[in-house]
């Protein structure tokens, strides 16, 4: 396996240098633009205000150097806990460079984000997704309904203070003739288990153990 | 007499519609039989697989990624299995890298014979349908040999693949493999210089390159358009750096580009497979870390430290560190993508599938408009659609 390692370890270093110079290349394209960009897992990471969006995205598609031409990805994480509750993520592909690279923007509840499908058609439906799960909305979308869940169906699904079994279940009733929406009643509370080790996670100070000392 | 202004007619689509590949309602705006305006209504399949992820263990996650595209189910599992050995940090031993590059040209072939056969089926032909079937029957046998079942396989797993195959199982698949290029013979035969076959595909549905490359189309549908870009090529995983393969390419990009190119693509499927029955390595199947694949049956009688990890395994799993990263394989379909968030714990924060037929779908109002109605057939079916993985 000696010879192998050789020729592995180039092309490792290859990538990483090919991602620098990327990296500083697009320090200079995007300038002010640019919060923050990082090698993360082997991949390129910018973090961009949500404001720019459009413009960084035409930008890192028409740079002759860059070439990101295809948007594989956009969708959104919510962390509920943080100021800026959402973070949309676009995932660009560069097949001139064989490259990819993510962008992240944060964005608050309720604030509009200028849509890409100006830039990218195939932002189009992702953006529709990221609307329906989340709720995020995109200013300028030419056609922002609801993609995925029932027609009339009220709140955002993978927003994390959206409960797993929903709100509403659904049954056909014999006597209206038609499918009806009624609330979840569950036969039994639904059942989370974390199995996180206590041993390992219990990070709390349980009152008294401050007098037993480090070594117990 | 004065000129009539006539109305559009809104027509509905499906949802049970057998040519619509599952449940589409797809709500065309007609010009006379000419199509104006497509707009697919999907979701009818949404199940939350996004959601019911970031509620289970990683592992436990892993048969959602079978119920996506269920015509590929291990290719899919790929990605999954490939996004958490990113984030954990393990290496997957050899033998196992070629069992998983053999299944998933496998898997390429089922979705292959069933998109190319119910493509034939959904412009006139009912034959190739018939006998692509038989073909899957098998190829479904040698999953269920593998990994005791046919469909919903959950064999790939973080580290390697659950169990190693059983003795003979890879002559078996050898012969199967030698006998397979006559029926891609055959099924040319009777679709590739079809007169009615390419009267209903030859020129419908073009996409040209910067269109399919704007609508963010991949696969064999990208391949169709003329753009030589294939994940196993660009961005090799497991053991693909190490097979030898061409990359089929379109010229016209229409339906009939779609078809010869995937049917070109089982060719060369067939000889990754070969090359792989051939170079396949000895050795373990699952990496050996113990805090992420659990101990072999056997030392779970002797060792109580295999039981320990056995049980915990089980039921709290493995935890990811921290971290997030965006992994993609060459599904059939196209590039499937997995964009996993890991926060230390033993759940994904959260997870993101990225489909490639969730992008056709999308493109379809732009490739049907102007075609005639029976050819919104054709381009669905030349797509490649499976609601499964466009639903999730």
């Amino acid at each position: 396996m000696t010879d192998n390692v050789t020729p592995d370890n180039q092309t490792a270093a290859q990538e990483v240098s090919a991602q620098t110079t990327m990296i500083e290349h697009l320090r200079k394209l995007l300038d002010a633009d640019l919060q923050d960009a990082a090698v993360v897992q082997d991949q390129i990471v910018l973090r961009i205000p949500a404001s720019s969006i459009q413009q960084v995205l035409a930008a890192l598609r028409d740079d002759k150097y860059a070439a990101f031409n295809q948007l594989s990805d956009l969708t959104a994480v919510d962390y509920p806990e943080r100021p800026e509750r959402f973070e949309l993520v676009y995932q660009l592909l560069s097949m001139r460079n064989n490259m990819r690279l993510r962008l992240l923007a944060a964005v608050g509840e309720g604030q509009a984000v200028p849509s890409a499908t100006t830039v990218y058609s195939a932002a189009n439906w992702a953006e529709r997704e990221v609307w329906d799960m989340f709720g995020i909305f995109f200013a300028g979308h030419p056609d922002l309904r609801r993609l995925l869940t029932d027609y009339g169906f009220e709140g955002h699904p993978l927003r994390k203070d959206f409960p797993l079994t929903g709100h509403v279940e659904v049954r056909y009733d014999d006597t209206l003739r038609r499918v009806v929406n009624e609330p979840v009643s569950l036969v039994q509370e639904f059942r989370d288990f974390d199995f996180l080790s206590p041993w390992e996670g219990m990070q709390a100070q349980i009152p008294g153990d401050e007098k037993a000392g480090k070594e117990g | 007499m004065a000129e009539m202004q006539i109305k559009p007619i809104t027509m509905n689509f499906g949802p049970q519609h057998p040519a619509a590949h599952g449940v589409l309602r797809l709500v065309l705006e007609m010009d006379g039989e000419v199509i104006e305006r497509a707009d697919p209504h999907v979701g009818l399949l949404h199940r939350g697989t996004e959601k019911l992820i970031e509620h289970k263990t990683y592992l436990q996650a892993l048969p959602y990624f079978d119920r996506l595209d269920y015509v590929s189910p291990m290719n899919q599992e790929h990605a999954w299995a490939l996004a958490i050995e990113r984030a954990v940090g393990i290496e997957v031993p050899r033998r196992a890298q070629y069992i998983r590059v053999l299944y998933c040209e496998i898997g390429r072939i089922l979705n292959h014979l069933l998109n190319l056969t119910t493509f034939a089926i959904d412009v006139g032909a009912m034959t190739p349908l018939l006998w692509g079937f038989e073909e899957r029957e098998q190829l479904m046998g040698f999953y269920e040999r593998a990994c005791g079942a046919r469909l919903h396989a959950a064999y790939f797993r973080p580290g390697g693949v659950h169990q190693d195959l059983p003795d003979g199982l890879l002559d078996e698949i050898g012969d199967w493999a030698n006998e397979f290029p006559a029926f891609i013979n055959d099924l040319e035969t009777l679709l590739t210089d079809n007169r009615i076959f390419k009267q209903r595909t030859v020129d419908i549905g073009v996409i040209t390159e910067e269109a399919a490359l704007d609508l963010g189309i991949t696969g064999p549908c990208l391949r169709g358009s003329g753009v030589a870009w294939d994940l196993r090529k660009a961005q090799p995983y497991d053991a693909y750096a190490e097979m030898e393969f061409d990359v089929p390419v379109g010229k016209t990009g229409d339906c009939y580009a779609r078809y010869l190119v995937r049917v070109e693509e089982m060719r060369q499927s067939l000889r990754i497979i070969r090359q792989c029955i051939d170079n396949m390595p000895d050795g373990p199947v699952l990496a050996e870390n113990n805090k992420v694949t659990p101990p072999k049956r056997g030392d779970m009688k002797h060792s109580m430290e295999a039981l320990i990890h056995h049980f915990k395994l089980y039921t709290e799993g493995f935890h990811v560190p921290e971290g997030e990263s965006y992994t993609a394989v060459e599904a059939p379909k196209g590039e499937f993508g997995v964009y996993l968030v890991a926060d230390g714990s033993n759940k994904p924060y959260r997870c993101k599938i990225r489909a490639p037929g969730f992008y056709f779908m999308a493109a379809v109002d732009y490739l049907s408009r102007g075609h005639m109605l029976a050819d919104s057939v054709a381009i669905i079916g030349s797509l490649d659609i499976v609601f499964g993985e466009i639903d999730r």
